[in-house]
C-alpha cells in the first residue's frame, strides 16, 4: 500500500481539511518544525559573530544549511548561495543590484506574460529607472510558448531574461532550455523564478545554465521567512550590495568600506539561521521521499482531478489539455459563478483552494479571464481529497441556484 | 464551517441570478461607481432622488454573488424610502455585518437579513457592503472624479 504522507504533517493528520493550496504555501512536516525548534533549543546564538562555542555552533548550522542548498540545486560553490527571506526578495536583490548597474537605456528585458508579479514588478522598476524596455514573451491560450513567440521578443538588445520555470496559474513548465539558449545568443543573463518548480522537480543550475535562480522555502515545506538566491559567482562578485549594514562588511572606517566576501556581502543584518536550519531539514525530507515518488503521486492525483473536472458541465479548465503538463496546479472557472463564491462554497465543505488573479494579472488579461479558482496538489494529498474536491465542485452550480 | 453552506441561501442566489434592479436607469439624479478590489467587484449605483425621496434606483456591473445580491436587496429596500429612512437602514446593515445590530433592527432589513451570517466570513464582508458603501459615499457627496 502506498504511504499516506499526511501522517508526516501535524496540521494534516487527523484533520478533515482538504488542503489544495500548496502552490500558495506548503504544509510543514514534523521534521521541519522540529528542526526550527531544535535550533533555538540547542544552537541559538547570533551566527557569524559569536566567538564562543555556541556562536560557532550556530554558524556551523547556518553554513551546513547553505551546503545542503548548494547540493540541492547542484551549484558549484556555497559562495553562490545567498539566503534571503523569500523568492520575492531574491528577485528584488538581482533587480536592484545587478539590474540597476548593468541595464542601460535602450536595452531590452524579456519577461514572460506568465510571470508572478514578483518576477515582473522588479524588472518594470529597472526599466523605468534605466530607460530600458520590457518585452513580454507571450504564450498561447494553453500556456505554450512557441519558437515564434520567442522570435518576437529576442533581439541584439536583449540584456536580461526573467522567466518562471513553472506558471503559478497554469502549472505549465516553460521551455527554459530554449529560452536560455536564445538568451545566450543575445549575450543576455537569465533569471529563473523557481518558486513553483522546486517543490516538484530536481533543479540543477549547471544543466539549466541560468545565471540567477530564486526560490522560497515556504513552498518547499520549510518555514516562512527563508528563501534562496543562487547567482553565478562571476556575476555576484561584481555586483554592489543590495542591503547594507551589519555582517556584510570586512572593514569600515570613517571614509572607507570594504565589503565582505561572497555570500555574506548579500546577507546584511542578523540572518535567519533557524529558518535555514529548517530549510535543510525540508530538503532532507524531500530527498528521503525522492522527486520520482513525489512526481508519481502528483501525476496520478492531478490526472484524477483533471478528469473529474472534465466530467462536470460548465467547468472550464485553464491551460494545457494534457494533465501531465499541469505541475500540481489546475486553475478553472465555473460558468456563472464567481471564483470567490466557488472558494467560499468549497470552504464550507472544508476544502481550501485559492481564488483570484493569483498575482498574475497580465496573464489573466491575456487569457481573457478576470480571475480563476486554483486547486494545487502536493504529494501529501490523497485520492480521497480529490474525490471530495470533485464532489463539492460538482454541486456548486446547483447550490448557487442553477437548475442543471 | 456550515456557515457558508447555509450562507448561499435561496434569497441570495435568487437576487444574484435574477436581480430586479440590475439595469440602466433613465433620469438618474445620482450616479457613483463602487469597487471592491479583493474580488474585482465593480458596480455603478444609480438613484433618482426627488424632494428627499428615493423614487427609483438601479445598478449595473459585475462581481461575486454576494456583492450583486446585496446591491439588489439594498435597492429593494431603499426605493420608495426617504433618504433619511434609507440612511438608517444603511447604518443598521453596516452594524449587522459587524455583528452589532439587534434582532429588531435586523428585521427592518427584510431580505437584507439573509446576509447577517457574513459577519462570520471576514474575507467576504467587503462584497456584502459594496452596494451600501457606494450608497453612503453617494450621500456624502463623493463623486467618481
Amino acid at each position: 500500500m502506498e504511504k499516506n504522507y499526511k501522517y508526516d504533517f501535524p496540521l494534516l493528520r487527523d484533520n478533515p481539511l482538504v488542503y489544495l493550496d500548496s502552490a500558495a504555501t506548503a504544509q510543514r512536516p514534523y521534521s521541519v518544525i522540529e528542526a526550527e525548534t531544535e535550533f533555538y533549543q540547542k544552537y541559538n546564538a547570533n551566527p557569524l559573530r559569536g566567538l564562543y562555542e555556541l556562536g560557532m555552533n550556530a554558524t556551523d548550522c547556518y553554513e551546513q544549511s547553505r551546503e545542503t542548498v548548494r547540493k540541492f540545486i547542484n551549484a558549484a560553490s556555497g559562495k553562490e548561495i545567498i539566503f534571503t527571506r523569500n523568492a520575492t526578495e531574491s528577485l528584488n536583490l538581482v533587480a536592484y543590484s545587478y539590474g540597476l548597474t548593468h541595464i542601460h537605456e535602450g536595452d531590452e528585458i524579456v519577461i514572460s506574460i506568465m510571470e508572478h508579479h514578483s518576477n515582473q514588478l522588479p524588472w518594470r522598476m529597472v526599466a523605468e529607472k534605466t530607460g530600458a524596455t520590457i518585452k513580454y514573451l507571450l504564450c498561447d491560450s494553453k500556456g505554450h510558448i512557441t519558437d515564434e513567440d520567442m522570435d518576437e521578443v529576442f533581439s541584439e538588445r536583449t540584456r536580461l531574461v526573467a522567466i518562471t520555470q513553472v506558471s503559478n496559474v497554469l502549472g505549465i513548465k516553460t521551455p527554459v532550455d530554449k529560452i536560455v539558449s536564445r538568451a545566450k545568443q543575445c549575450g543576455a543573463v537569465v533569471v529563473l523564478d523557481a518558486a513553483q518548480s522546486t517543490p516538484h522537480m530536481t533543479i540543477d543550475v549547471k544543466t539549466l545554465g541560468v545565471d540567477f535562480l530564486a526560490f522560497s522555502g515556504h513552498k518547499l515545506l520549510a518555514p516562512f521567512g527563508i528563501g534562496v538566491l543562487y547567482g553565478r559567482k562571476e556575476l555576484l562578485s561584481d555586483m554592489p550590495p543590495f542591503l547594507s549594514g551589519g555582517e556584510m562588511i570586512q572593514s569600515v572606517t570613517r571614509d572607507r568600506v570594504v565589503y565582505a566576501e561572497l555570500p555574506h556581502k548579500f546577507e546584511a543584518g542578523t540572518v535567519n539561521a533557524a529558518g535555514a536550519w529548517a530549510l535543510k531539514a525540508a530538503i532532507e525530507y524531500i530527498w528521503s521521499i525522492g522527486y520520482d515518488t513525489i512526481q508519481n503521486i502528483e501525476k496520478t492525483l492531478v490526472k484524477q482531478a483533471y478528469e473529474g473536472l472534465t466530467c462536470i458541465p460548465h467547468i472550464n479548465i485553464q491551460g494545457a489539455d494534457n494533465p501531465d503538463e499541469h505541475m500540481g496546479i489546475i486553475s478553472f472557472t465555473i460558468d456563472g459563478v464567481h471564483p470567490h463564491d466557488v472558494s467560499s462554497i468549497l470552504d464550507a465543505d472544508n476544502i481550501a483552494v485559492r481564488a483570484g488573479h493569483h498575482c498574475a494579472e497580465p496573464l489573466m488579461k491575456h487569457l481573457g479571464v478576470p480571475s480563476t479558482t486554483r486547486a494545487s496538489i502536493y504529494f501529501y494529498n490523497t485520492s480521497d481529497d480529490i474525490d471530495r474536491f470533485i464532489e463539492s465542485v460538482g454541486s456548486i452550480r446547483r447550490r448557487m441556484g442553477y437548475g442543471e | 464551517m456550515e456557515n457558508s453552506r447555509s450562507f448561499y441561501n435561496e434569497i441570495l442566489t435568487d437576487h444574484n441570478l435574477h436581480p430586479m434592479h440590475k439595469h440602466e436607469l433613465d433620469g438618474a439624479t445620482m450616479r457613483l461607481e463602487g469597487i471592491n478590489p479583493s474580488c474585482g467587484d465593480d458596480i455603478v449605483l444609480n438613484l433618482k432622488v426627488k424632494d428627499g425621496v428615493i423614487c427609483d434606483g438601479s445598478f449595473v456591473g459585475d462581481g461575486c454573488a454576494i456583492s450583486q445580491a446585496s446591491a439588489d436587496i439594498m435597492l429593494d429596500l431603499i426605493i420608495g424610502k426617504t433618504v433619511d429612512e434609507a440612511n438608517k437602514l444603511k447604518d443598521i446593515f453596516l452594524r449587522m455585518i459587524k455583528g452589532e445590530a439587534t434582532a429588531d433592527e435586523i428585521e427592518q432589513l427584510e431580505e437584507g437579513s439573509a446576509l447577517a451570517d457574513i459577519s462570520h466570513m471576514p474575507a467576504r464582508v467587503k462584497c456584502a457592503v459594496l452596494g451600501w458603501h457606494t450608497y453612503e459615499n453617494m450621500m456624502e457627496g463623493k463623486t467618481d472624479d
